[in-house]
């Protein structure tokens, strides 16, 4: 059951990230890539990281994808574009090499459960008690708050400063 | 008057055996030192001069006679030689008191220290290189005094004797040296004076040509002398006189490739220094030069070192008998060669020239036959009356330059064909030039009869022994050319001083005696050609009419002198030659011959004399060259300048404009352009890869991690 | 479940990259590079299944950042764009000299 779940939502994934790279309007690229996003959050619930499915939907899709429409349309980039694929040699390149290692990467991640390191790890029921005892908002905040306190704290300025950083740079010049 | 007693007891004690006294030289360095000084006086006051002259020219003052820097050259110059002589008569006084055994050796510092060779700045006192001083610091002393005449108009008055004070000074480097690589030294330093010297008056460039041909062909026999003294260094280790001449019959075997190979290397040098077949080319062409220098350089010095070297080298040449036999072939071949040539020559010099190269070749005979003493007693002759020659027509040309001057006549003033009857204009010059010819000619009792005879009597003994047929063949050639000798030597007086002066009536008038300066050199030139013969009257005809009759004091002087030199080269030949060592050339015994060769070389002269006189000479700007025939062959040199243009410049030439332009230009400089092509194209290829688009290294990027991926998976 | 899903992520990160390559705008471009993220945090979730919950927390860290970073980098292309009037990296040339 979730294994069909699974396939079909890859495929939408695929699918749509395929879309972005091949779709010649920015607009449309980015439609595609809400879809992606929208599949991969799917798949982070059958992987049983409801929080995080929940945040890429909200944040991700949510927010970056819009911040990325303004500014499509705040270049006023959504009509006449030109095709703005590469043709000819370099995308054969690109398209040989890319799709040598995503192979050879595949060929080699396919084996990946029988690694016997996962024996000194709780595994998957580990994580399922965990999450029955702490909730599933308890289970992501609890460490987030006590170990990795000072890079969340981090995380913050980061975002502080990028924040200003950004209006710095979009500034018109007086 | 004390001196002249030493001397003449000194003399006396010569040949007597057992007076081996230990030889104090006296100053020998000083010898050595004077003409060196003066060459850098010279060369100081050339220097000054030169700007005089310089400044002169520019403000077009005419130059000055008698200026300070003329006078300081005219006693600096031939003073220094003179001194230098002076300083030798003594030590050949002391020499001949002590008569040693063993030659004295002084060192000074070391030259060369460089792994096993060791070389030391030094000069070597004996027998065989006191004679050699003598003769070139007397016959040069007497040079530089005619010179003083003889240059005086001449702007470069003081880079004259500047060159000849080197000249002088290498000279003597080359006889005292106490090893080969210092007679190399010398020797290369005669061969740079000789063409500072040949190429005096450079602005001519036929003259400075035959400077640089001079020094070219030289060049080629040093070659030889080089390897030569390499390949003593490699087998004996040493390289000095006394080291090597020990050495030598021990470690190389009697006749053997090696010490045939060393004897021939140094033939090859002494046949470039002494101007041989075929490397002589370069001295008819030295002629070139100023007529004292001729004197001193082609008559009385420079080219003798090619014969010292052999004497010197005599242990060498006796251990390889074929090495001696060759040099005494060079020798007869050239001394008939050459003479054949010197018969159709019209300019002085040229047969002068000729006469030398002839007479070397009986000098290399003698020396080739194992008689050592004889070359060199016919070098120390030969010296006496072939400058005494060449000063006599320097004193001729120095007489006809200033008659033909005087009337802005394009004449040569060196033509014979020009010349005629200048007996009663020059008297003296004229007697003093007929002793030395008949001295050459060979006729008892001067000076050539003693020398050049013996040679001749020697080669005929050598033809007894080992090498038989050769030597008679040469013995017969050296007759030959003894006799055309005496006809071109009675050609020359003959056009030159008698019958109709065809210099042309208005010249004439300002034909006349050389000034004292010339004359006293030659007329003292003339007294040595007469008697020097009389020191080495062989002990076979002493009792004959020719030693006349036990009068003439110096029985074999030369020879005993110069024993303790030769001996051990004479010990060896001997023993090489075995049972043939002490035989009698053909036929006769040596008063028959003596009596033959006198009369031969009169009747020679008489006849020549006779038949010059009624020839129909015209002056040289009438005359027609031979047609045809002998005459033409003779009268271009037997073409050999030709032959050796076609043969081997122009080869050479091509050469090197082959390599000049495909070698160096295409080759050479090609690869050098394209490996700077090369890596310029291999930048502008890399440089395509910078576009300065991030995608472009992204992509580059992404290769990579495919690559390192790949090798760490696979 | 967890080779499937590096599997999927494998191929997204790649299919990213190649979008990297092969596009001439700069906004797409950077959409891609977002993919790739995207691609890794998957990946992150994938392996947390197994080893504990930290993985989910680093994709938690992961978005913020990406966050920031699509703001700033956004406000970049956005200058750039007033000076060349285009977002075709193709223009973008001043690394070479």
């Amino acid at each position: 059951m979730v294994e069909i779940f699974f396939f079909i939502l890859a495929t939408i994934a695929v699918g749509g990230a395929l879309g972005v790279v091949i779709q010649k309007n920015p607009v449309g690229s980015l439609l595609f890539m809400v879809g992606t996003l929208a599949a991969l959050a799917g798949i982070f619930v059958l992987l049983e990281a409801h929080f995080l499915a929940a945040i890429q939907v909200l944040v991700y899709a949510g927010a970056i994808m819009v911040l990325f429409l303004f500014v499509i349309m705040l270049l006023n980039l959504g009509h006449d574009y030109k095709a703005d694929v590469r043709r000819g040699l370099g995308a054969f390149l690109a398209f040989g090499v890319t799709g040598a290692l995503a192979g050879l990467l595949a060929s080699q991640l396919r084996g990946a459960e029988e690694n016997p390191i996962y024996q000194y790890f709780p595994g998957p029921e580990g994580m399922d008690l965990l999450l029955e005892e702490q909730g599933v908002v308890g289970a992501i905040a609890r460490p987030l708050f006590t170990e990795y306190v000072i890079a969340f704290e981090l995380v913050g300025v980061l975002l502080l400063v990028a924040l200003v950083g950004a209006v710095a740079l979009a500034k018109k010049r007086a | 008057m004390t001196g002249l007693a030493l001397l003449l007891t000194g003399l006396a004690q010569v040949g007597q055996p057992g007076v081996g006294e230990v030889f104090e030289p006296f100053l020998p360095g000083m010898i050595l030192i004077l003409p060196l000084a003066g060459f850098v006086a010279n060369g100081v006051l050339a220097l000054v001069s030169g700007c005089r002259n310089a400044r002169m020219i520019r403000t077009g003052m005419a130059a000055e006679i008698g200026s300070v820097t003329h006078s300081l050259s005219s006693w600096i110059g031939p003073g220094a030689v003179g001194a230098a002589f002076v300083l030798t008569v003594v030590n050949f006084v002391g020499m001949l008191g002590a008569q040693p055994h063993e030659p004295f050796v002084q060192g000074y510092w070391t030259w060369i220290a460089s792994g096993n060779l060791s070389v030391e700045a030094a000069i070597q006192l004996d027998q065989l290189s006191l004679i050699m001083m003598m003769v070139i610091t007397g016959v040069g002393f007497l040079i530089h005094l005619f010179s003083v005449a003889y240059m005086r108009d001449d702007p470069g008055y003081s880079r004259y004797f500047c060159y000849l004070n080197l000249f002088i000074f290498f000279m003597l480097v080359l006889v005292m040296g106490a090893s080969f690589p210092l007679m190399f030294v010398g020797w290369e330093g005669v061969g740079l004076c000789s063409y500072l010297l040949i190429g005096f008056w450079f602005e001519d460039p036929e003259k400075a040509d035959a400077g640089k041909k001079a020094f070219i062909v030289n060049r080629i026999g040093d070659l030889g002398f080089l390897l030569a003294i390499f390949l003593l260094f490699t087998h004996l280790g040493a390289l000095d006189y006394v080291g090597v001449f020990e050495a030598a019959p021990e470690s190389l075997p009697y006749g053997g490739t090696v010490v045939t190979a060393v004897a021939l290397l140094l033939l090859l040098g002494a046949i470039g220094k002494s101007a041989q077949v075929p490397l002589y080319v370069w001295l008819p062409d030295a002629m070139a030069g100023p007529t004292p220098v001729s004197a001193l350089i082609h008559a009385a010095t420079m080219v003798t070192a090619g014969v010292y070297l052999i004497a010197r080298a005599g242990v060498l040449f006796a251990l390889a008998p074929i090495g001696s036999a060759t040099v005494a072939t060079v020798g007869a071949v050239t001394a008939l060669f050459s003479a054949t040539i010197a018969l159709q020559q019209y300019d002085i010099k040229k047969v002068l020239a000729y006469s030398t190269i002839s007479q070397l070749g009986f000098m290399f005979l003698g020396v080739g036959a194992g008689a050592y003493a004889a070359g060199v007693f016919h070098l120390m002759t030969h010296a006496f009356f072939k400058a005494l020659l060449f000063l006599g027509a320097g004193a001729v040309i120095h007489s006809m330059h200033h008659a033909l001057h005087s009337t802005h006549s394009d004449w040569d003033a060196q033509d014979m064909r020009n010349m005629g009857g200048l007996k009663r204009f020059m008297p003296l010059t004229w007697a003093t030039m007929v002793i030395a010819t008949v001295a050459i000619a060979g006729i008892w009792p001067f000076a050539g009869f003693f020398s050049k005879d013996e040679i001749i009597w020697y080669a005929g003994a050598a033809a007894g022994n080992g090498y038989g047929v050769l030597f008679t063949v040469l013995w017969g050639m050296a007759l030959l050319a003894a006799a055309l000798t005496a006809v071109y030597m009675t050609r020359l007086i003959v056009m030159t001083f008698h019958g109709i002066n065809r210099t042309g009536p208005e010249e004439a008038k300002l034909l006349h005696e050389a000034p004292l300066t010339m004359t006293v050199p030659l007329t003292i030139l003339g007294i040595l050609s007469v008697f020097s013969g009389w020191i080495n009257v062989p002990d076979s005809v002493q009792d004959s009419i020719f030693g006349g009759f036990g009068i003439l004091p110096m029985s074999e002087w030369l020879h005993h002198w110069l024993d303790p030199v030769t001996e051990s080269a004479d010990a060896i030949r001997l023993s090489g030659l075995g049972p043939y060592a002490e035989s009698a050339p053909l036929g006769g015994g040596p008063v028959a011959w003596a009596a033959i060769a006198t009369g031969a070389a009169l009747v020679i002269v008489i006849l020549t004399a006779r038949v010059v006189s009624r020839q129909q000479i015209l002056p040289a700007s009438e005359s027609e060259q031979p047609a045809d025939g002998i005459r033409k062959i003779l009268y271009n040199k037997w073409y050999v300048d030709e032959i050796y243009d076609r043969v081997v410049v122009r080869p050479i030439i091509a050469a090197s404009r082959f390599g000049s332009r495909w070698l160096d230009q295409v080759l050479i400089d090609g690869t050098v352009n394209a490996v700077g092509s090369l890596t310029r194209s291999l930048g502008w290829f890399g440089s395509l890869f910078q576009t300065g688009q991030v995608t472009t290294y992204a992509v580059v990027f992404t290769l990579g991690a495919l690559t390192i991926l790949g090798v760490l998976i696979l | 479940m967890l080779a499937e899903a590096l599997v999927l992520s494998a191929l997204l990160f790649m299919i990213g990259a190649f979008g990297v390559l092969i596009r001439r705008n700069a906004i797409i471009v950077f959409l891609c590079i977002e993919l790739q993220l995207n691609a890794v945090n998957l990946s992150f979730v994938a392996f947390s299944r197994y080893l504990g919950i930290e993985g989910q927390l680093f994709v938690f860290f992961v978005m913020t950042v990406a966050a920031a970073e699509a703001a700033v980098g956004l406000a970049i292309i956005i200058s750039i764009f007033r000076h060349y009037e285009t977002v075709n990296v193709e223009n973008f040339n001043l690394l070479k000299w």
